[in-house]
């Protein structure tokens, strides 16, 4: 998935209608000071840290400024933070509106109904968790109809609105939904959308990205969550590595394979921390460079679980061969293999003329790696 | 007996020219699988694995009377190929293309059930039944036929369990590989009446993952209305917390779809939750030994 920013939220937010505080980002304190005193953003103006984290506010990630300098100032001081394990690169600088009531809207999948849902509250501009679930509204959308004038009506009146605001409501659920569906949104949330005057403005945006739907939105590729260089090298061959604190590393396919690995591995006392599915694939080559990969990653030792069907068990075993060829001497590291299923014969013959073992059980085989793993390098 | 397919079963391989469309034609085949035809737009006329190739499906069922069909096409035009099916008069699609957008399995999945179709996937391995028919992927090698249905989330963990099933000397009567996305098509609570009904399954095994409240639901529906006796198995105790979806994803579950969560709520249903994978046979072979129904 693909968590964008405040801004970039926004910028969303903006395609489809949905009206927004006068505001702009910035990367300096020079920028913020510029943009305060050309116009840009009106005075006196908020100041906020651009991470995906939340509790900003209670953080020192958010700031007020009525002067130009200020908002030089206040920007020197949120560009140094570090949030959360987040080093803070952008902020986003908007007038301070005046508003009389803070409200919760978001679109989300409900997985269990099969259907998006939309969700409001009147208790807006606090963690949605810890809202009672009784002043939580949840109204199943179906995608053929899409949001109806009833659902809208019933979400004013949860959020206890009438006459102008109303009317922006019914405005602002229309393109919040288009938002949700046109840019194949996981989660579009608005908290707090406020009341301001006569209208409703979105004062924060958070919205989630499917991955999936990369394919028809190529404007999102460049944007990506924190990886290591080495997740991020995965990444690019379509590998799904993932790296922790432990020493072991896995190698399986599927992601329920991988977990079920994992699990035992724990049982036995191992500490995985590298875990790569292979995901299905018929090319050698793929293997080979999992198998770099991991190299990479220094680990004490590794678990090569394969359940051969799409990925059959003679294909990582070349490639397994060929790897073990290439990754140089001083990054070698004890390996326990186990490859069952499709073309396990194959497989396990090529590992045998390598010299290297497949063990046919899991609980044995997990046990054989977590003992390699403990024992003299 | 089985669930879904029968000796009845004709697919339609939809993407039959592409790699993996032609090798699991001629897997399935090899299970014994019924393959008719074949669908691929614009090579309608060839011939794959010996079978027919078609350029639409309306004229694959009308020549050959298939009435399943099997997707491997590409995410981008999964969802078009699926809808084709269904307009073509196909009740059951198996479809095994992953990395289809949510957002088009929602419009799949709700057109489909709106004509009476049914979806298993997507991201799925399908549904094979030993000695009836198979529907997907699920590595033939591992089957036997049996008294075990099996109903899981997962890709080759299945295959791991059916073997470990099949290699402790027991056999199965239908396996179902539902998919793990957020949407499926079939989940675990649509898939229990079938095998509550299947009169060739004895006991069933039901695979579940962290994430989502799909176990949680299955365990709500096992306790009022599943007879049989269920082991199960949920992958990922162990697993770092993963990323929620957002907020809103939180108050939807509402402090549910954690392993721990899923297990309680099995084992209230009344279901024997195995901690790892190699501890299904012995459950079942307990169960089975046992011959009695729960």
């Amino acid at each position: 998935m693909v968590k964008l920013a405040e801004w970039r939220g926004k910028e969303v937010f903006r395609k489809y209608g949905v009206p927004l505080p006068k505001g702009h980002v910035a990367r300096s304190a020079a920028e913020a000071e510029t943009l305060t005193r050309d116009g840009t953003v009106p005075l006196p103006c908020v100041i906020k840290a651009q991470v995906l984290a939340g509790g900003r506010g209670k953080g020192g990630a958010v700031k007020f400024a009525t002067t130009p300098v200020e908002a030089r100032t206040a920007a020197e001081a949120i560009l140094g933070l570090e949030f959360k394990g987040e080093r803070v690169k952008e902020i986003l600088l908007e007038e301070k509106l005046n508003l009389s009531k803070e409200l919760y809207v978001s679109l989300a999948l409900d997985r269990a109904r099969r259907l998006p849902v939309l969700i409001t509250s009147a208790q807006g501009g606090v963690e949605i968790e810890s809202v009672v679930g009784s002043a939580i509204d949840h109204q199943p959308i179906d995608p053929f109809p899409g949001l109806t004038g009833y659902q809208k009506r019933r979400a004013a009146q949860v959020l206890g609105l009438s006459g102008g605001p109303a009317r922006s409501l019914d405005r602002l659920l229309d393109s919040l939904w288009n938002a949700f569906v046109g840019e194949d949104a996981e989660l579009v949330e608005m908290n707090p959308l406020a009341v301001v005057g006569d209208g409703l403005v979105a004062l924060d945006a958070k919205v989630i990205i499917e991955d999936d739907a990369a394919f028809r939105h190529p404007e999102y590729a460049e944007i990506r969550d924190d990886r290591t260089p080495l997740e991020e090298i995965a990444r690019e061959k379509e590998i799904a590595f993932v790296q922790l604190d432990g020493n072991i590393g896995v190698i399986a396919n599927g992601a329920g394979l991988t977990m079920a690995t994992l699990d035992v591995l724990k049982e036995f006392g191992g500490n995985p921390g590298v875990f790569l599915d292979l995901g299905g694939t018929d090319d050698p080559k793929k293997v080979t460079e999992a198998f770099l990969l991991m190299a990479q990653a220094h680990p004490k030792a590794v678990f090569l679980n394969i359940f051969g069907g799409v990925t059959r068990c003679d294909t990582v075993a070349r490639g397994l061969v060929e790897a073990m060829r290439q990754v140089p001497a001083a990054e070698r590291f004890p390996l326990v293999a186990r490859i069952r299923g499709n073309n396990e014969n194959e497989g396990i013959a090529i590992l045998r003329a390598a010299g290297i073992t497949s063990i046919p059980q899991l609980k044995e085989s997990a046990q054989a790696v977590v003992a390699a793993a403990q024992g003299p390098t | 007996m089985s669930v879904l397919v029968s000796a009845e079963t004709k697919v339609v391989v939809q993407g039959i020219t592409g790699h993996q469309g032609t090798v699991h034609t001629r897997q399935m085949k090899a299970f014994g699988t019924s393959v008719v035809a074949g669908v691929t737009p614009g090579k309608g006329g060839s011939t794959v694995e010996e079978t027919p190739v078609f350029g639409s499906v309306r004229e694959a069922v009308s020549t050959t009377g298939a009435n399943a069909s099997c997707i491997f096409v590409p995410a981008p035009y999964a969802k078009d190929a699926l809808l084709e099916s269904v307009d073509a008069g196909i009740r059951l699609s198996v479809i095994v293309t992953e990395h289809i957008p949510f957002h088009d399995m929602l419009v799949m999945y709700h057109y489909a059930r709106s004509k009476g179709a049914r979806i298993i996937g997507p991201n799925c391995p399908g549904i094979a039944s030993p000695g009836v028919s198979k529907v997907g992927i699920i590595p033939n090698v591992v089957f036997r036929p049996g008294r075990v249905g099996v109903i899981s989330r997962s890709g080759t963990l299945t295959y791991e369990i059916v073997n470990g099933i099949t290699e402790h000397g027991l056999g199965e009567s239908t396996c179902i590989g539902l998919g793990g996305d957020p949407v499926v098509g079939t989940s675990f609570v649509d898939a229990l009446p079938l095998f509550e009904k299947d009169p060739g399954t004895e006991v069933l095994v039901l695979v579940g993952e962290i994430g989502g409240t799909a176990e949680e639901d299955a365990a709500e529906y096992i306790s009022h209305h599943f007879t049989k006796p269920v082991v199960a198995y949920i992958a990922g105790r162990s697993a770092p917390e993963g990323k929620r979806m957002g907020h809103a994803g939180a108050i939807i579950d509402r402090g549910r779809g954690t392993a721990p969560t899923k297990v309680a709520a099995l084992e209230a249903a009344g279901a024997r939750v195995a901690r790892f994978p190699y501890e299904i046979p012995d459950l079942v072979a307990e169960i089975l030994a046992r011959g009695a129904r729960r």
